[in-house]
């Protein structure tokens, strides 16, 4: 079964992240390179993304005109970072891979359809 | 299909123990019956949607031509038979058709069903609320309608709630299985929440009419009992029975003649039920025993404190509050610190538990037994104004008759 787990993270991990040292952001960055590794079977896509004041956002008005606006779809401070796909037995499964992302901040696991 | 006395019951119209009846019925079936169209369907979100239609077939059917002799076999025949309708309207299962066709049969039971149901029904993927209605309807045999009174809701926002849950697990993919070694304490700790929910829920109902409608809390007592022989290694499972029974054991001193709330502190002790409390304090020793403490061992220990003492004022305050202590470091919630703070006033003053209680406002200002402990605690300091304020605070927020009329009541005397 296929689904897709969005790592998310809000204003209180941004600045944790921020007020790392530069020895604690490395080691970060080792266990979330271990965590691809150890996940590599059940791992089928997925990308880090670019900053969301990079992003751009169209929506549509009441009458259906699209708007093009600067800035990503999430208001404030949530910001999604990246995405693995991953093909897994069961929900249960996916609930593990997401329980050991180390950065922690929010992990939201969507399934794919068809 | 030959009447049983029940049915004649039913005939004869005596509806309160002809429901009553029914409901035992459905307890006692619920859960075979939908292990078995699981079994069936191989899908858990259309099994549990098959039982629940089921259930209401078996209402109409019964109250008019009496229980039947054998009931289980009455709600697996219709059932089965729904279900093969269902199939036959879906082409991805007409490989499950060519299957039932072809003379296969619901099997026995297996000792593992029963786990399996709960576990799945209480999924902590699925929203608590999701979780209670599906273990109500699948595992206790509950109908939209039953649920929809015990929890004051309209039947239509019960009905969505469960057809969400299903797609919920069909789309998700929550799988039917015990949990793994390693999930197994958080997954216990979320059906152990559902049945304590379900068993308050029928221990103080909402409900205006009837304060306190026995059988929803002795259903979830029941089915928490089934679980603790299930699991005959979990001492949490145990906790929480001795915790229901300890409650359930005062549950004839609760309410005076006039269908008013009588606090613990004024209870008639000598109406509370001594057998059932020996019997509670068993299974928790029992459970003590197993040298793995949780938060319902130590709520049953601290409800055990209060059914051993002949007064409220001869109560083992200090060991109350040891206990909270210990429940602190396991659910340090805000409810939690509450209650402590209640026990803290017996042995520390009113001042001290104020203190306690005020830090919570920000937390707990939702909530009615908030501002009632408040108000009781500043009359006791002697701040009868603001302790009037605070119990209309009270007031304003409890939906239950019987609570209402209490601190209505309190209200009168500040």
């Amino acid at each position: 079964m296929k689904y897709v787990l969005m790592f998310c993270s809000d204003g209180a991990d941004t600045e944790r992240f921020a007020r790392m040292s530069d020895e604690d952001r490395l080691a970060q960055y080792e266990r979330v390179a271990r965590w691809f590794a150890d996940n590599r079977s059940k791992i089928t896509g997925g990308n880090q993304l670019g900053f969301p004041t990079n992003a751009t956002t169209v929506r549509w008005s009441a009458d259906e005109t699209p708007l093009v606006t600067d800035g990503p779809f999430l208001e404030g401070n949530e910001v999604i970072g990246g995405y693995a796909e991953i093909d897994v037995a069961d929900l249960d499964e996916a609930l593990r891979m997401a329980k050991a992302w180390p950065p922690r901040g929010a992990v939201e696991i969507r399934p794919v359809l068809g | 299909m030959v009447p049983s006395r029940s049915g004649r019951c039913l005939a004869e119209g005596r509806a309160g123990s002809a429901d009553e009846a029914l409901a035992r019925v459905f307890r006692d079936e619920a859960a075979r019956l939908t292990s078995s169209v699981v079994r069936l369907i191989g899908d858990f979100g259309v099994a549990e949607e098959i039982v629940g239609d089921t259930l209401v077939i078996a209402i109409e059917r019964w109250r008019r031509d009496g229980i039947p002799e054998r009931p289980g076999a009455w709600l697996t025949t219709t059932a089965k038979r729904r279900a093969i309708d269902r199939l036959r309207r879906d082409a991805t299962y007409a490989r499950k058709l060519a299957d039932i066709d072809r003379g296969g049969e619901i099997g026995p039971d297996e000792v593992d069903d029963r786990l399996r149901l709960i576990f799945t029904c209480c999924h902590p993927a699925l929203a608590p609320n999701a979780r209670v209605a599906l273990t109500l309807q699948a595992v206790l045999g509950f109908t939209t309608s039953d649920i929809a009174t015990a929890f004051v809701a309209s039947e239509a926002a019960i009905a969505q709630r469960l057809s969400r849950a299903r797609r919920k697990i069909t789309e998700a993919r929550i799988a039917y299985r015990m949990p793994a070694d390693d999930e197994l304490p958080e997954r216990l700790a979320s059906v152990l929440a559902v049945l304590y929910l379900a068993f308050n829920e029928g221990y103080l109902s909402s409900r205006p009419a009837a304060p306190f409608r026995r059988d929803l809390a002795e259903d979830a007592a029941w089915l928490t009992e089934g679980l603790a022989n299930l699991m005959p290694r979990e001492p949490e499972p145990l906790g929480l029975l001795a915790l229901m029974q300890l409650n359930l054991a005062r549950s004839s001193a609760r309410f005076d003649a006039a269908g008013r709330i009588v606090l613990l502190r004024d209870q008639d002790r000598v109406r509370w039920d001594r057998a059932a409390i020996s019997s509670a304090i068993a299974l928790l020793e029992r459970a003590g025993a197993m040298g793995r403490p949780g938060p319902y061992q130590v709520q049953a220990a601290i409800a055990a404190c209060h059914a051993e003492a002949e007064t409220w004022d001869l109560t083992d305050w200090v060991q109350v509050v040891l206990l909270y202590d210990v429940l602190m470091s396991m659910t340090p919630t805000p409810i939690v610190r509450l209650n402590r703070a209640i026990a803290l006033r017996e042995i520390a003053g009113p001042e001290a538990a104020l203190e306690e209680v005020e830090a919570l406002a920000g937390e707990l200002d939702g909530y009615h037994l908030f501002h009632a402990t408040r108000a009781e605690l500043l009359r006791d300091t002697g701040d009868r104004e603001t302790a009037r304020v605070a119990e209309a605070a009270a007031l304003d927020l409890t939906r239950n008759e019987a609570e209402r009329t209490l601190l209505q009541g309190r209200l009168l005397t500040m």
